[in-house]
């Protein structure tokens, strides 16, 4: 069963999201919005961490396993600066996110299999802050794009 | 004759519930002219808050020599407050006013001509748009300009420049109000009316120190509270104001904790089944998202975070839950403060919740501060689309392309409209290089003034301002233009309850000054700004068929203006919209048929997720299917972003006092209103002040992570652990800029807003105190309101009442005439 594998996909997923988010917070502390709400959603993706331990527990951990390492995607090590370096860093976010909303899309599609109401509870009461989160980032952007792309130095 | 600053609410006209309020009129005349001697009274409503007054301006020898309220008129039945009676007439026949344009020389503001000035303008605008394009350019307007000014603004910025950098300083005072509305009823829209004060059993006050920021509206409940049949009163503020010492229940909570008090109080309707199932389920979506949000807010977790008493809690939850018809009203504590339109929208919820809206006592006021505020947000001078239309809604772009007649791509709506704080952050990155100010100060008005102050003045900024008097910001323009004030020029406006006023021009305006309208128009003809057949953008030789067009604007929208013209508003009363074909003697109060303006094809708004601003777009909102019902919007609570600590271990929250509208541009000129509170001043509460071993008048600096002020102490009614400071005092009459010693409370301020309304968080940061002197006298605070000086403790002082002395005396006549009844058929039958 690969169910495992994915639980702790998402849940390193989460992580580095998370860590993102901070990074994002930190590095872009001129936009307040942008400061605060990514603190906010970085919270959010702890709390999902949390959310996810008991059933990892349950299901057990996967140790070394090649296969998915490879599954994985690096978080933010530092952010740019400027207008188009804020617009890039949101953009890595909502990728970062994206890989984390549809792992949560496929844990349900495993948890309904499995008929798992703990893992369904879990997932119901997270992925739609995920999705949340892609929206914001994605509404950010579009607010961003045209004065980044257009007439920012 | 009554001393008005002593007495600001005046005399007890006292009523009971069904009974219409007794008609008062007010009356100031300038020293030394006698009622004979009035030539002319002009009609026209009041601008020195959001109540919409009727007033009348008298007029002798070309000059306002005073004012009186309009006995005929719903909003106050003659009423006026202080500020109305001082500063509407004073604050404007001033020998500081700009009468020329100036332009900057060599560095310094030289007079000018139009010619000069609108030619530099122009040049500099062509000249960016050329280059950079139309997202080089951002305006910031007001919430004190007329209609017709705003809705002309809207066009030229939406139509003839197409940038969606526009907003107003109704981001600082109303946006929230807006931006709740919108999301729990599908668009903008006062639900409630004041006639709900006549006729309700309780009232809440949310945020809203209704005694000093509309002194007309609390005369009003006064008259109730001493008549039979007094409604109860719950007060929310974390200071002792005239309306916490009036309320049955005051919660005085900490600053920043609002959303959980509310959670708190939904949560108690729930338990307690005070709650109108058949309502719910035939008018409301969402209610379950609602249960589960507040579900952990006990009153004892609410009296743990907000600092407030668990039974307070449940007391003020039983009043709300038990009694008949209750009125709300919601201001700046809540708008201006953490989570702003979550907290809004939770008072939206608890009226859904039992059904108590659109029935006589039973309404929701979401404040305005400004007069005019209304008509920004309907016009869209604040970015919205005009008429109260959807910009993620092509129809509705393309609905205003045809009546522009403009092709629909040149209106910005690919993205939400630019809030005033992200406007100010794209001048200080440079990529808006061309920021047109008119009729507000944000070098006083805005967050961290220290970075205010560096944008204003980035070489890479060519700053327009526009305004009655050379202020903190207009010192920092390349070019002022002159603007003509209320009394000088023809335009209307709209209060909080949407009642529709007109104002007469009654005198010239001084010198070379021109109305914002004139301005604006000339503006767009120097552009060139065609429609697709080639004709001139702006067609209007006047505001009457500014108006006009306007009211086409408004035709089937939720704000329709088309039963309106300038002869209905003329004599009598003002009107509240909507006012049409079905309604033609306009609509007191919103959805007493529990349908609201929700459906896709016709919402103002798809709404956003409360906690981050996230949109929900129009597949998820046709997906929930509000289809004219309302929606109950809420978020998690979580605590304000700055919160004390050992290095700032204060609260502090700013706000208004009865005496000063604003950055005292006009009030600060009233030698009644400015002798009655003249500097600024801080509030510590009783047990503060003795730790820190201050007393009365005691000169202290208060430091943010941003600034600092120095001012003097007055020990006040506050709760423990905050400190307030009036925002009115800039610098204006102290040189223009802070030497040496600064005084302006958003020093201090965090740049933070909402993340659904934008409006900046003013009324939380940390601070710490430290003592710079021994008062010498008493602090400059008055002493009629919520700055009244504590009863107790603290190092006493005796402090002088503040009074107006014989040039404040304004004559009351009490009942010459019948009370107005609301104008329409639905309040009669």
């Amino acid at each position: 069963m690969k169910l495992p594998v994915y639980l702790g996909l998402l849940h390193t997923s989460e992580g580095t999201l998370a860590d993102s988010f901070r990074q994002v917070s930190e590095g872009h502390g001129d936009e307040p919005d942008i400061h605060f709400i990514c603190q906010s959603l970085a919270a959010q993706c702890d709390q999902h961490q949390e959310a996810l331990a008991p059933v990892i527990r349950r299901y057990g951990e996967v140790a070394d396993d090649d296969e998915p390492e490879r599954l994985h995607a690096d978080g933010l090590e530092d952010t740019r600066t400027g207008p188009v370096g804020l617009l890039r860093d949101l953009q890595d976010l909502y990728l970062l996110a994206s890989l984390v909303d549809i792992t949560w899309t496929m844990i349900k599609q495993a948890a309904q299999g499995l008929r798992d109401e703990e893992l369904l509870a879990v997932v119901t009461a997270c992925d739609g802050q995920t999705s949340t989160q892609l929206k914001w980032l994605k509404t950010r952007m579009k607010q961003a794009a045209p004065q980044a792309l257009l007439v920012a130095e | 004759m009554v001393d008005r600053i002593a007495e600001v609410w005046g005399t007890r006209t006292p009523y009971a519930r069904h009974e219409r309020w007794p008609v008062r009129v007010d009356q100031v005349l300038a020293e030394g002219v006698r009622e004979s001697e009035v030539e002319r009274w002009v009609q026209s409503a009041c601008v020195l808050c959001s109540n919409g007054c009727g007033i009348d301006i008298a007029v002798k020898d070309g000059s306002m020599v005073g004012v009186r309220g309009r006995s005929a008129d719903i909003v106050n039945h003659g009423r006026l407050g202080p500020k109305g009676l001082f500063a509407s007439w004073q604050g404007v026949d001033n020998k500081d006013r700009l009468t020329r344009p100036l332009v900057r020389e060599n560095g310094v503001l030289v007079e000018s001509d139009w010619e000069t000035a609108m030619e530099r303008i122009v040049s500099r605008s062509k000249d960016l748009l050329d280059r950079k394009g139309p997202l080089s350019h951002g305006f910031y307007t007001s919430g004190q300009l007329f209609l017709e000014e705003y809705y002309a603004q809207a066009i030229v910025g939406k139509a003839g420049i197409g940038t969606p950098h526009m907003d107003g300083n109704t981001r600082l005072c109303t946006a929230s109000a807006a931006a709740a509305m919108k999301e729990s009823f599908g668009s903008d829209g006062q639900p409630g009316s004041y006639v709900d004060i006549d006729e309700c059993d309780a009232m809440f006050l949310f945020g809203h120190n209704m005694a000093e920021t509309q002194t007309v509206l609390w005369m009003r409940v006064l008259d109730r509270i001493a008549g039979r049949d007094r409604p109860r009163i719950v007060c929310v503020d974390p200071r002792e104001t005239e309306v916490a010492r009036h309320a049955e229940v005051h919660l005085r909570v900490r600053p920043g904790t609002n959303l959980a008090l509310m959670h708190g109080l939904v949560r108690e309707l729930f338990v307690n089944g005070w709650i109108d199932q058949e309502y719910i389920d035939q008018h409301t979506v969402n209610v379950d998202e609602l249960r589960a949000t507040v579900e952990p807010w006990t009153p004892d977790a609410v009296a743990e975070t907000c600092g407030v008493d668990a039974g307070d809690v449940r007391r003020a939850a039983e009043i709300f839950g038990t009694s008949d018809r209750v009125l709300s009203t919601v201001l700046q504590g809540f708008y201006q403060s953490s989570q702003a339109t979550a907290s809004s929208c939770a008072v939206n919820n608890l009226h859904l919740l039992r059904g108590l809206l659109g029935k006589p006592g039973c309404g929701i006021l979401q404040m305005n501060g400004q007069p005019t505020a209304q008509n920004n947000r309907e016009c869209g001078a604040d970015g919205d689309l005009s008429g109260f239309r959807n910009w993620e809604n092509p129809e509705h772009v393309q609905e205003l392309a045809d009546l522009w007649k403009v092709d629909a791509a040149i209106i910005p709506h690919w993205a939400p409209p630019t809030h005033a704080m992200q406007i100010f952050r794209y001048v200080e990155q440079g990529s808006i290089e061309f920021l047109w100010i008119s009729a507000t100060n944000p070098a006083v008005s805005l967050p961290q003034l220290s970075r205010i102050r560096d944008i204003l003045t980035a070489d890479s900024l060519f700053l327009v301002v526009q305004d009655l008097y050379l202020t903190e910001t207009a010192q920092y323009a390349d070019v002022v233009l002159p603007a003509a004030a209320w009394g000088e020029k023809t335009g209307t406006f709209t209060n909080v309850n949407r009642t529709v006023h007109l104002s007469e021009k009654a005198v010239e305006p001084p010198g070379e000054a021109r109305s914002d309208l004139d301005t604006f128009l000339d503006y767009s003809r120097r552009m060139g700004f065609t429609r697709l057949d080639g004709t001139p953008l702006l067609q209007w030789s006047g505001p009457e068929e500014a108006f006009t067009a306007w009211t086409e604007c408004s035709r089937g929208r939720p704000c329709d203006y088309t039963g309106i013209t300038y002869d209905t508003l003329r004599g009598g009363s003002g009107v509240p919209w909507p006012c049409n074909e079905e309604h033609p003697e306009g609509t007191v109060r919103l959805y007493g048929d529990g349908v609201f303006p929700t459906d896709p094809g016709y919402c103002e708004s798809y709404g956003h997720d409360l906690l981050t601003g996230a949109t929900v777009g129009p597949e998820t909102y046709k997906a929930n299917n509000p289809a004219g019902r309302a929606i109950f919007k809420t978020a998690p609570y979580h605590p304000a972003h700055e919160t004390p600590d050992d290095e700032y271990p204060f609260r502090f929250t700013t706000g208004r006092t009865v005496y000063q509208f604003h950055t005292r541009t006009k009030t600060g000129r009233s030698p009644q209103l400015n002798g009655a509170a003249p500097d600024a001043w801080v509030e510590m509460s009783v047990s503060d002040a003795e730790s820190y071993g201050l007393g009365e008048g005691d000169v202290v600096r208060v430091e943010s992570r941003r600034g600092h002020i120095t001012a003097s102490v007055r020990v006040s009614g506050i709760r423990d652990g905050s400190i307030f400071a009036p925002f009115h005092y800039g610098y204006w009459d102290e040189e223009g800029e802070p030497h040496g010693r600064y005084r302006a409370a958003n020093e201090l301020t965090i740049t933070e807003w909402d993340p659904v309304s934008k409006q900046p968080v003013l009324k939380n940061a940390a601070v710490r105190v430290e003592t710079v002197a021994d008062g010498v006298g008493q602090s400059m605070a008055p002493t009629t309101t919520a700055s009244r000086p504590a009863g107790r403790g603290g190092r006493r002082r005796a402090v002088l009442p503040t009074i107006g002395g014989p040039a404040a005396q304004a004559s009351e006549t009490l009942a010459p005439v019948d009370p107005p009844a609301v104008a329409t058929k639905e309040e009669r039958s």
